[in-house]
C-alpha cells in the first residue's frame, strides 16, 4: 500500500476478473434475476401503474432493498473463493500489490453491477412513452443507485477477505448493509428521534445509504453525498487490503 | 543468488522454521526435503513473499524480499503446493493473464504464451477450461505460469506431484535444462527425483536443517552404501561365510533365503569390497547370477534422519507385539 497505484495491474486483474462473470452462468443468472424482481417490485408491489405519476420514484426506491440481498451475491465470492482454491497464494506472489488487486476486483464488480442496472433502460423508455418525466432527476437517481451499489459491494467485498464461505461471507455483508440501510430508514429514525437528541439522530441517519440516496432521488447533486458514497468504498476497501495482508500471514 | 539467514517463522507458539541458513546460487537445483510439515512449503512461502517471516532476512537477487517484495516477485517464478488455477479460465487465457501481470504485451506476449504452452506439453488442452482438466495438466498449467516469464529463480512446491512416471521425466529434464541460467529450489517426497535432478540436497524436519549435502554425500550416510550383493543359485557354503567375515575391510553380512543372497557390508563407506569379494568366491570357485555394489539408499539416510530414534524403537516393540 506503500506503494504507487499501478493502473496497469489494476486494468489487467479488472479485465479478468469482468471476462470471468460472463464466462460463467453467474452474470446471466444475476442480470435476470435483478430485472426479474426490478419489474415486480415496481410493477407488483409499488403499483407503479397505480400512482399515475410518469416518474421513477416507485422504481427506485426498491434499490436499497433489492440491493441488499443481490450485492451480497456477488461479492461474496471476490475473495472467499480464492482463499478456498488457494489461487490466493498465485494471486499475492504475482508482482501486484494487495490494493491493486482489491481495486481490480472491486472495479469490475462494480461496473458488472452498472451494466445490470443499465439493463434497466426499459424503465425509462416507458415513462418517456407514458408522459413527460424530469431526465436530470433520472440520470441523477441512476448516479445515485451507481453509487450506493458501489457502496454495498465495498462492504462485501470487504466481508468476503474475512472467511473461506461464501455462505458466511454472504450472512455478514447482508448484516452489515442492513446496518447502512436501518440507519436512515424512517421506522427507525422515527422511533429514536423519540427520545434521542437530534443530533444523535442525524449522526446516525447520515451515516444511512438511505438518507444519501434520497438527496440524489430529489434530484441533487450535492458534492457531499457523492464524498459520502466514495470515502465509505475507499474505506471499506483499504479495510479489506489490511484483512487480507494479516490473514495471508 | 537466493541467500536465506537465520530464517524463523512462527505461528503463535508453533516454530515452523527455526533459524534455518542456506543459500542457492544460479546455476544450482536445490531440492528441499522432509517429511509433512516439516517446515518446507512455509520457508518457500516467505521466500516468494506470500507470507512474512518472524525473523531472519531473504534475499533474492541482492534485493531484501520484505523490502523490495514487487522487485523480487519480478525475478521469481513460484509454484505454489497444490497447484493453484482459476478454475473457470482457459489455458490459453490464464497464462495470458500472468504473462501480462509480468509486463508482457502485443505480440511478446502471444509469443511467450505459444512457446510456453508448447514447451509444456499443453497444446492439445489450451482451449480447454482448467476445471475440466486432469491433475497432471493442471499441474503442468502451474508449471507453464511459473517459467512463462523466463524467471532468474524459481521455486517450486512439489513441481512433479499428481504427474505419471512419462511426465515427471519430461519436466525433470525440462527443469534440468533451464538450471544452467536459474537458480532453482524444489520441494518433493520423491527421493529418486531429488537424486536425479539436484546439484545439493537441504534435509529439513520440525524446521530445522539437518542434512545440506550433495545427493551423493547423502547416499554415503546409508548403511547399504558400498556393499556388495550377491546372488546365487545354489545356497553358499558356511566356510565361504566364514572366510568373508574373518576379512579386515568387511564388517558384517546379511545372509538371506537359504544362503541364497548375501549382502556384504563394508567396514567404511570409503572401502571398495568388490574386488574383495569376487575373489574370496573365485578362491572357493563359487559364481553368482548376479553382483551389484549398492549406491547407499536415500529413503533409509531420509527415515533416519527424520524419524527421532524414540519412535524408532517403538515401531520395533510395536512390530514384534504384532507377531
Amino acid at each position: 500500500m506503500k506503494k504507487p497505484f499501478s493502473p496497469k495491474n489494476i486494468f489487467t486483474i479488472f479485465k479478468r476478473e469482468l471476462a470471468g462473470y460472463f464466462e460463467s452462468p453467474v452474470a446471466y443468472v444475476f442480470i435476470v434475476i435483478f430485472l426479474l424482481l426490478q419489474g415486480f417490485f415496481t410493477f407488483n408491489i409499488g403499483q407503479f401503474f397505480q400512482t399515475d405519476q410518469a416518474n421513477l420514484l416507485v422504481f427506485f426506491q426498491w434499490h436499497p432493498w433489492i440491493f441488499l440481498f443481490l450485492i451480497p451475491a456477488i461479492g461474496m465470492r471476490l475473495w472467499a473463493e480464492e482463499f478456498r482454491t488457494g489461487t490466493i497464494e498465485l494471486l499475492l506472489t504475482l508482482p501486484v500489490t494487495i490494493f491493486d488487486t482489491v481495486l481490480g476486483k472491486f472495479f469490475a464488480a462494480w461496473l458488472f453491477l452498472g451494466i445490470a442496472l443499465f439493463l434497466t433502460f426499459p424503465m425509462i423508455i416507458t415513462v418517456m412513452y407514458l408522459g413527460n418525466p424530469d431526465t436530470g432527476v433520472i440520470i441523477c437517481t441512476y448516479t445515485g443507485s451507481f453509487l450506493m451499489a458501489g457502496a454495498f459491494l465495498s462492504i462485501c467485498s470487504m466481508t468476503s477477505s474475512l472467511t473461506k464461505s461464501q455462505v458466511i461471507s454472504f450472512v455478514i455483508s447482508i448484516v452489515i448493509c442492513l446496518f447502512f440501510i436501518l440507519a436512515g430508514y424512517p421506522p427507525i429514525t422515527d422511533s429514536l428521534s423519540g427520545w434521542a437528541p437530534f443530533w444523535i439522530t442525524d449522526i446516525i441517519s447520515n451515516f444511512s445509504f438511505l438518507t444519501h440516496f434520497d438527496a440524489f432521488k430529489s434530484g441533487v447533486l450535492d458534492l457531499r453525498d457523492f464524498i459520502y458514497y466514495i470515502s465509505v468504498i475507499f474505506f471499506m476497501l483499504y479495510i479489506n487490503s489490511v484483512i487480507i495482508s494479516n490473514r495471508k500471514s | 543468488m537466493i541467500k536465506v539467514t537465520n530464517l524463523t517463522k512462527k505461528f503463535g507458539q508453533i516454530k515452523a522454521v527455526n533459524n534455518i541458513s542456506f543459500s542457492v546460487n544460479i546455476g544450482e537445483i536445490l531440492g528441499f526435503l522432509g517429511p509433512n510439515g516439516a517446515g518446507k512449503s512455509t520457508t518457500m512461502r516467505i521466500i516468494t513473499g506470500f507470507i512474512p517471516q518472524t525473523s531472519g532476512n531473504v534475499c533474492v537477487g541482492g534485493y531484501d524480499v520484505s523490502k523490495h517484495s514487487l522487485k523480487t516477485r519480478e525475478n521469481i517464478g513460484y509454484l505454489a503446493g497444490n497447484a493453484p488455477v482459476y478454475p473457470d479460465m482457459t489455458v490459453t487465457g490464464f497464462l495470458k493473464f500472468c504473462a501480462e501481470i509480468r509486463g508482457f504485451s502485443g505480440a511478446a506476449l502471444k509469443k511467450k504464451v505459444s512457446e510456453t504452452i508448447e514447451k509444456c506439453f499443453l497444446t492439445k488442452v489450451q482451449l480447454q477450461t482448467v476445471e475440466t482438466l486432469s491433475k497432471g495438466y493442471k499441474q503442468r498449467v502451474s508449471f507453464a505460469q511459473s517459467i512463462i516469464h523466463d524467471p532468474k529463480y524459481l521455486i517450486l512446491d512439489e513441481p512433479t506431484d499428481g504427474l505419471d512416471p512419462n511426465q515427471k521425466y519430461e519436466i525433470r529434464t525440462m527443469i534440468r535444462q533451464m538450471s544452467k541460467t536459474k537458480a532453482i529450489i524444489l520441494s518433493s517426497h520423491i527421493l529418486e527425483e531429488v537424486d536425479i535432478v539436484c546439484s545439493r540436497a537441504i534435509i529439513i524436519t520440525q524446521g530445522s536443517i539437518i542434512a545440506d549435502e550433495t545427493p551423493k554425500q547423502l547416499r554415503k550416510r546409508s548403511k547399504f552404501y558400498g556393499a556388495v550383493s550377491a546372488i546365487f543359485n545354489t545356497p553358499v557354503k558356511n566356510d565361504i561365510i566364514s572366510d568373508l567375515k574373518k576379512h579386515k575391510i568387511i564388517k558384517n553380512i546379511d545372509i538371506k533365503n537359504d544362503n541364497r543372497n548375501l549382502t556384504v557390508f563394508p567396514k567404511t563407506s570409503e572401502t571398495a569390497i568388490l574386488d574383495t569379494v569376487l575373489t574370496i568366491l573365485n578362491n572357493h570357485k563359487t559364481k553368482p547370477v548376479s553382483v551389484f555394489v549398492d549406491k547407499g539408499r536415500l529413503d533409509e539416510v531420509f527415515r533416519t534422519l527424520t524419524v527421532p530414534p524414540d519412535n524408532l524403537l517403538q515401531n520395533v516393540n510395536l512390530s514384534s507385539f504384532l507377531h
